[in-house]
């Protein structure tokens, strides 16, 4: 389980230029991903998830955005010290990725076949026939029933949980170490969403890649992940072992979204949710940004920001009422 | 794919339809459509010849059945000026336009097309702005005058080209080129604000994470999208065509079927003109016709649909 | 307030003002005939007189009058034509959006078919059959106007009629005419004010292409595509004929396009698909 570290990320910065300001979307993110670990990287939409996928990448929406400052460690090298090029055979070969809507993720114009085999050629150049052959095997991996078929069918004529599964059968292609999963169910239907959940799951452990996986559902997460980190307006406050984070959350923010997934097992009279929204990324509060929507804030809490505190094995959290335990 | 075409092929004899039925009443409207169709010195013989074949002095209905009898055996009526069936009259200059307007139209594709790419890509930088200029500048300025000016410019100062009428290559570049311009500005325009869309969309990012090089990401993925807003909105470029065709040819007194339109107003040849818009129908429907064909078979998810 | 897009101001000002004040400004009459005088060049070039500072036409006429009167022309010209085309696709845009169904349906399957056509046939058509002059060009243009016009505003009808304030108004009883007029019609003004800026432009060339083609306001009467056509078989000995009109042209639709467009930007943005 816990293999050497294939990826660590070291207080990532990523800001967006904007004619009304600079919003510090990224703003100190560090966490590491072992070979054959699932990591789960939860929160809020807008909260900063998606753009620390794409900076990973280097694929942030240019010239608006920019990672400033932070290393991003592949194997112990540098990522954002690398040139495009580099990048280019990086991608899809060594970090892959699944993106959140099936039905504009394949590019309608073209076969199943020719885009799985886009992929393969650049990364496993040979001639046609094991390139065709890679890319049916791929398709086999994600059970995609009849893959000779597939290959010469557009995407309109697939279903949108089989689009996913190509999409997926695409990222494995060239056995990447890292395949980072933006929200890969949210745009499923419930009764699919389950199935290829527990696809991610059979890929992962019959290959030793291992998984961001970006979701702002904790549900998913206690099924998927090893470890999770939990991340809130540009910072994560809270990361640790699965098991652990979900049953004692000691950051305020994690422990009201627990509280606000809605257990079947108990009748529960209203559903609980949070109070009040995230902070905008141009106005973001001085001290913990979780404090004007947090039941425990004090005055230390809205002026300075907490440190991060051990509470645990290999969990912490960042909050200041975790003070006096430490 | 063949229900889309036959669709199309529908809803084309439907515009038909309605554009003969509304050229036959507005023919009709004036009170005595008789004056409108023949010459000043016509006999009393001829108004009543003529008042019997057409039916004139029937019921509207029955007249409408006539006209329609005759359209479908292609009696489109007779030229006041030239004495001759008008349909006539009309493919004979029709090929003079067909010569100008393939050549206008890739004139007109390939400044287009990498223009907006260009400035799609290169979104608020030089390239962009002159494109844009263009734009602004082309739906500003009337197309007549531009040839008036082109002729100015090139003939009269320059001395570089004809300034009317057919002959060798030289005479073709400016009537060329002034139609062009009819089309220019809207492709540029078309092709860049579809181009934004696209690059914007969820599977160029996935082909950029595929860690495809930029150059294949636009001109493989891009640009095949691009282009069938183009197919799609033809409709639009048509009428322009056809509107540019007779500006231009009536500019460069070039014998086409535009410059017959022209003739057909200023010498007031009802019969003519009739027979022109109809035909002009006719062929944007075709037209129309072709460019649906092409659609469908570019665009996957209408070839394999039924 | 100094956001203003100021040259094309005052230019629409500068080309109102004109329109309006032609007859005091003008140094002469746009249609007397001076035959002693004709062709003569600007007044800066060789044979030219600051009499007529533009030089004149064929009949001897002040080709700066009648620049100047040809502003009145257009101004007249596109006012009506918007009223008219703008106004009927007003109203069908609202009828046919409000009412939705199979109305809707047959109503913009018309506007299709009329979007598919070069209007500028039917014009060039009209004014053989009903001649030329101001009504007849009114209504050609209008056949240009009404489809574009019904259809944005049926969209925004779509949306609007979705607010609650809709269907208050029915549960409360309203008819159906009293809703499209006191709620429907006050919510799409603002799209309708700038279709109708964005649309002066293309009305003027409108208006001086089919002039130029001789199915315009019949001459004497100056408009700025009867000048150019007037002086196009002459352009290579009196280039002054032509080209000022389309100068004036031009820029006049420049300026209302970039107004328009300044507009469009500050009450719809919406409509930056047009």
């Amino acid at each position: 389980m816990s293999g050497d570290i294939v990826l660590e990320v070291r207080d990532l910065h990523t800001h967006f230029f904007l004619r009304r300001g600079v919003l510090k979307v990224v703003d100190g993110v560090s966490f590491s991903l072992a070979r054959g670990e699932v990591l789960g990287l939860v929160g809020e939409s807008g909260c900063g998830k998606s753009v620390t996928a794409l900076s990973l990448l280097r694929l942030l929406p240019q010239p608006a955005a920019r990672t400033v400052q932070g290393e991003v460690l592949l194997d112990g090298e540098n990522l954002l010290t690398k040139s495009d090029r580099e990048m280019r055979q990086i991608r899809g070969r060594k970090i892959a990725m699944i993106l959140q809507d099936p039905q504009t993720s394949l590019n309608p114009v073209f076969t199943i076949g020719d885009q799985l085999r886009e992929s393969i050629a650049k990364h496993h150049p040979g001639p046609a026939g094991a390139v065709t052959q890679r890319a049916i095997d791929a398709l086999r991996k994600v059970k995609l029933a009849a893959p000779e078929q597939r290959m010469h069918q557009y995407p309109h004529q697939l279903s949108g949980g089989m689009k996913q599964r190509v999409v997926g059968a695409i990222a494995i292609s060239c056995e990447p170490q890292v395949m980072i999963a933006d929200e890969p169910t949210t745009a499923l239907d419930v009764t699919i969403q389950l199935q290829y959940l527990k696809l991610l799951k059979e890929l992962q452990q019959n290959s030793d890649m291992a998984i961001l996986f970006i979701t702002h559902d904790f549900g998913i997460v206690a099924k998927m992940c090893d470890r999770v980190a939990v991340m809130y307006a540009g910072r994560i406050v809270e990361s640790g072992p699965v098991r652990q984070v979900f049953d004692n959350p000691r950051h305020p923010y994690t422990q009201a979204l627990i509280a606000s997934v809605p257990k079947m097992k108990r009748q529960v009279g209203r559903l609980q949710t949070i109070e009040g929204q995230p902070p905008a990324f141009s106005d973001l509060p001085r001290g913990c940004r979780f404090a004007p929507r947090c039941p425990l804030a004090d005055e230390r809490c809205q002026t300075t920001y907490p440190r991060s505190f051990a509470v645990g094995a290999e969990h912490t959290a960042d909050c200041w009422r975790l003070e006096a335990a430490a | 794919m063949r229900r889309y075409i036959l669709r199309r092929l529908l809803q084309g004899l439907v515009l038909l339809v309605l554009v003969a039925t509304i050229v036959f009443f507005l023919g009709r409207l004036t009170g005595n459509p008789v004056d409108l169709m023949l010459p000043e010195d016509a006999t009393p013989e001829d108004r009543r010849a003529l008042t019997e074949t057409l039916g004139l002095d029937g019921p509207l209905h029955q007249q409408f059945g006539i006209f329609i009898a005759n359209a479908l055996r292609g009696d489109l009526g007779q030229s006041i000026r030239h004495r001759q069936p008008a349909v006539e009259v009309f493919f004979s200059r029709l090929p003079n336009t067909l010569l100008v307007v393939p050549g206008a139209m890739m004139l007109a594709v390939i400044l287009a097309v990498p223009l907006g790419i260009l400035s799609a890509l290169y979104r608020g930088s030089i390239i962009d702005r002159v494109a844009g200029t263009i734009a602004v500048l082309g739906i500003a300025t009337p197309h007549f005058w531009l040839g008036i000016l082109l002729i100015y410019i090139f003939s009269v100062q320059l001395d570089w080209l004809p300034t009317s009428r057919m002959g060798d290559y030289r005479h073709y570049i400016l009537p060329t080129v002034t139609l062009s311009t009819f089309l220019l500005a809207g492709f540029m325009r078309l092709i860049r604000s579809s181009m934004l869309e696209i690059l914007d969309s969820e599977f160029v990012k996935l082909a950029r994470i595929k860690g495809l090089s930029e150059t294949i990401v636009v001109w493989k993925h891009c640009l095949r999208n691009a282009l069938i807003p183009v197919l799609t909105l033809w409709g639009v470029f048509m009428g322009g065509l056809v509107t540019g065709a007779i500006v231009t040819e009536t500019v460069f007194a070039w014998p086409g079927i535009g410059r017959l339109t022209y003739e057909a107003v200023i010498f007031r040849d009802f019969p003519l003109l009739q027979a022109a818009i109809i035909m002009d129908a006719v062929l944007i429907v075709f037209i129309n016709l072709i460019v649906d064909i092409l659609y469908a078979y570019v665009d996957p998810r209408i070839r394999l649909a039924e | 307030m100094k956001n203003l897009p100021w040259t094309p101001l005052v230019i629409i000002v500068t080309m109102l003002f004109v329109a309006v004040f032609a007859p005091v400004i003008a140094p002469h009459s746009p249609i007397d005939q001076t035959l002693a005088d004709k062709l003569m060049p600007p007044f800066w070039e060789e044979g030219g007189t600051t009499k007529y500072l533009l030089g004149t036409d064929g009949f001897g006429r002040d080709v700066l009058s009648r620049l100047l009167y040809g502003a009145r022309v257009s101004m007249i010209v596109s006012a009506l034509a918007l009223l008219v085309g703008g106004g009927v696709g007003l109203v069908i845009g609202i009828v046919s959006g409000y009412f939705g169904g199979r109305l809707d349906n047959l109503l913009m399957r018309i506007v299709d078919a009329a979007l598919a056509f070069p209007a500028i046939l039917f014009a060039l058509l009209l004014a053989v059959t009903m001649g030329q002059g101001l009504r007849t060009i009114v209504i050609a243009i209008s056949l240009l106007l009404w489809a574009r016009f019904a259809r944005v505003v049926r969209g925004e009808v779509l949306a609007v009629k979705q607010r609650d304030f809709v269907a208050l108004a029915r549960v409360h009883g309203c008819s159906p005419a009293r809703i499209m007029v006191t709620h429907i019609l006050p919510n799409v003004m603002n799209t309708f004010m700038v279709l109708l800026t964005l649309y002066v432009g293309v009305v003027i060339v409108t208006e001086a292409s089919l002039s130029f083609l001789g199915a315009g306001v019949p001459p004497p009467t100056p408009s700025w595509g009867l000048m150019a056509a007037e002086g196009r078989g002459k352009i290579s000995s009196a280039w002054w004929l032509s080209l000022p009109p389309g100068i004036a042209i031009t820029l006049v639709v420049l300026a209302f396009n970039l107004f328009g467009d300044w507009l469009r930007d500050r009450l719809d943005p919406k409509l930056r698909q047009l």
